[in-house]
């Protein structure tokens, strides 16, 4: 059924992932257990194809990317690492969109699921959904997305501390968290709140679930904030204009012929 | 996004099936003077269910699964794709009585018109359904637009109108009003799609690669390193940018070579003998198609998903 789930059948609960973009060290070890993890469990098989030829393609729930921000606020620039995959939306357009009921939305949990028996591999869920969330299988025919995980959190054959995503579990960094955000006195709905937890495009109105930390501003030491950083360039007279400056560069041309 | 071929085919030629259809509804109610005999009923019928039956079968090449084709009926309470499936399978009800009343010489009798009536109802909330399929994604800001479905239509209808000028034409009954309407409605279509155009052209592109991913809050966003080395679906389904550099050139080529012929062609039939005005609509026709598919392959370039933001397009 790809109606939505209404409030009154809705649990409340809103299972999710909260990422720590200040963590996160773009060490794509996430996307590697998730695939390693889906390829054998419910979204199997999770296909690549020419895996070690010259132009391979792949199905994968979750992609890391990789940004770098120029400040203007006196902090230093960086290099922002920046992991997606799906945001398990409470109004996800991609289940609406389906034509077959393959896609729907759990009221029991919150999570957006894909029945693999049932899609026609039609892709029109990929161009819903504005976060990149869905991939195509070409060997299996239909689309491909995240599960959170479903086949492991309430699998009890595994050890307590292994019933979250294989993507929480494999993350060196700490940078991933996995918890209900229906609930205000979860550890993550409390992490959300300290840290000013924000929506990716907030504008699409899909409401996603899952939250994304902000990098927390960098600590300046005492100098920088005194606005005395040493000028590094001048002390050597490279590049200013000075006299060493043009003696060397006319020896740097001597020396080049 | 990525022009999908068969999607192209099925769009345009079971649009021009349907409006075909509906102006053989309309004619019914109207009145209009159809030829005699029987042959005209199953070219006529042959031409537009054809036309329909071919398009829906392309569309099912795109699919990962055709055999489970018959799924999409299920979910019309939420989505237009399943909508569409629904509209356009109930479609070949009327329609079929339709042509077999026509065939049994039912012409003209009351339930003989209540049907024709049905089969043009029928086949616009098909086209309908097809826009909306493009026109609810917010996700393409040249598809969320309110023009998209209205295009659809007013596209199915002048190519549909054309067709109809030339089944007439060569079975001997063309009428000027005939061409006339044809000629109508390929100026009202040229007139809505560049309404289109420079309606899509003038909107702000205002969202940013900062908007997307948050960080814009920290300062100017690039993407540093993709995700991946090789261009995965998302970028090769969504990220297609072949035709966009050339989209004004093939604009033009779509409105002169194609509407701009095919109108052409249409008025150049009042002025010669019979035999000649059934060659000027052919010719008609093949710009009309062509102008169709050139404005369809067009939709989909000029399309842009507002995922590429993520991986590097700076704005949407």
């Amino acid at each position: 059924m790809t109606s939505l789930p209404t409030a009154e059948e809705r649990s409340g609960k809103k299972l999710g992932l909260v990422i720590d973009l200040d963590t996160c060290v773009g060490c794509h070890a996430c996307a590697v257990s998730c695939k390693e993890w889906n390829t054998q469990g419910y979204s199997a098989p999770l296909t690549d194809e020419n895996a070690y030829g010259a132009d391979p393609i792949g199905a994968w729930l979750n992609r890391i990317h990789s940004y770098e921000v120029e400040t203007q606020d006196g902090q230093p620039n960086r290099t922002v690492h920046f992991p997606r995959s799906c945001l398990h939306c409470e109004e996800p357009a991609c289940v609406t969109v389906c034509p077959t009921g393959a896609s729907y939305k759990r009221a029991e949990d919150g999570i957006v699921l894909l029945n693999p028996d049932t899609c026609i591999g039609c892709k029109l869920c990929s161009w819903a959904c504005p976060y990149g969330a869905r991939e195509y299988d070409p060997s299996h025919g239909v689309m491909k997305k995240c599960t959170l995980c479903v086949d492991r959190i309430y699998n009890e054959h595994l050890e307590p501390e292994d019933r979250q995503p294989a993507c929480v579990r494999a993350c060196p960094a700490g940078a991933r968290h996995f918890g209900d955000l229906g609930d205000p006195e979860s550890a993550v709905s409390k992490l959300v709140a300290e840290r000013e937890g924000y929506d990716l495009l907030p504008q699409s109105g899909y409401k996603p679930v899952n939250k994304y930390l902000p990098p927390r501003p960098r600590r300046m030491g005492a100098e920088d904030e005194a606005g005395d950083r040493p000028k590094v360039l001048e002390t050597l007279g490279v590049g200013d204009g000075s006299l060493t400056d043009q003696f060397f560069k006319w020896a740097d041309k001597v020396l080049s012929r | 996004m990525h022009p999908a071929y068969s999607v192209i085919f099925f769009t345009t030629a079971s649009g021009a099936g349907y409006g075909l259809l509906a102006l053989l509804g309309l004619g019914a109610i109207f009145g209009a003077a159809f030829p005699q005999g029987p042959l005209f009923c199953i070219i006529a019928f042959g031409l537009s269910l054809g036309l329909i039956t071919l398009g829906l079968l392309s569309s099912t090449f795109h699919l990962g699964h055709p055999e489970r084709a018959w799924r999409a009926f299920s979910q019309w309470r939420s989505s237009w794709l399943s909508r569409e499936g629904v509209a356009a399978v109930a479609t070949y009800a009327p329609a079929g009585l339709f042509g077999l009343l026509w065939l049994a010489g039912f012409e003209g009798t009351i339930v003989w018109k209540a049907l024709g009536f049905l089969s043009a109802v029928f086949a616009a909330i098909t086209v309908w359904c097809t826009g909306m399929i493009y026109g609810c994604l917010t996700t393409i800001r040249q598809w969320n637009h309110t023009l998209v479905a209205p295009v659809y239509v007013v596209l199915s209808a002048a190519t549909g109108l054309v067709l109809f000028a030339l089944l007439m034409q060569s079975f001997g009954a063309g009428q000027t009003w005939h061409v006339g309407l044809a000629m109508t409605g390929l100026v009202a279509a040229g007139l809505i799609k560049v309404i289109y155009w420079l309606s899509i052209d003038k909107e702000p592109r205002d969202l940013t690669i900062g908007d997307a991913t948050g960080l814009g809050r920290l300062g100017t966003v690039r993407q540093f390193e993709s995700p991946h080395t090789q261009t995965n679906f998302v970028q090769r389904e969504m990220g297609y940018k072949v035709a966009r550099k050339h989209a004004r050139k093939l604009r033009l080529m779509c409105l002169l070579l194609g509407f701009g012929v095919c109108f052409v062609a249409c008025g150049l039939t009042f002025i010669l003998p019979a035999w000649a005005a059934t060659a000027w609509l052919v010719i008609a026709t093949g710009a009309a198609a062509f102008a169709v598919v050139v404005e369809r392959w067009l939709f989909f370039a000029e399309a842009e998903h507002v995922v590429n933001l993520f991986y590097g397009t700076p704005q949407a």
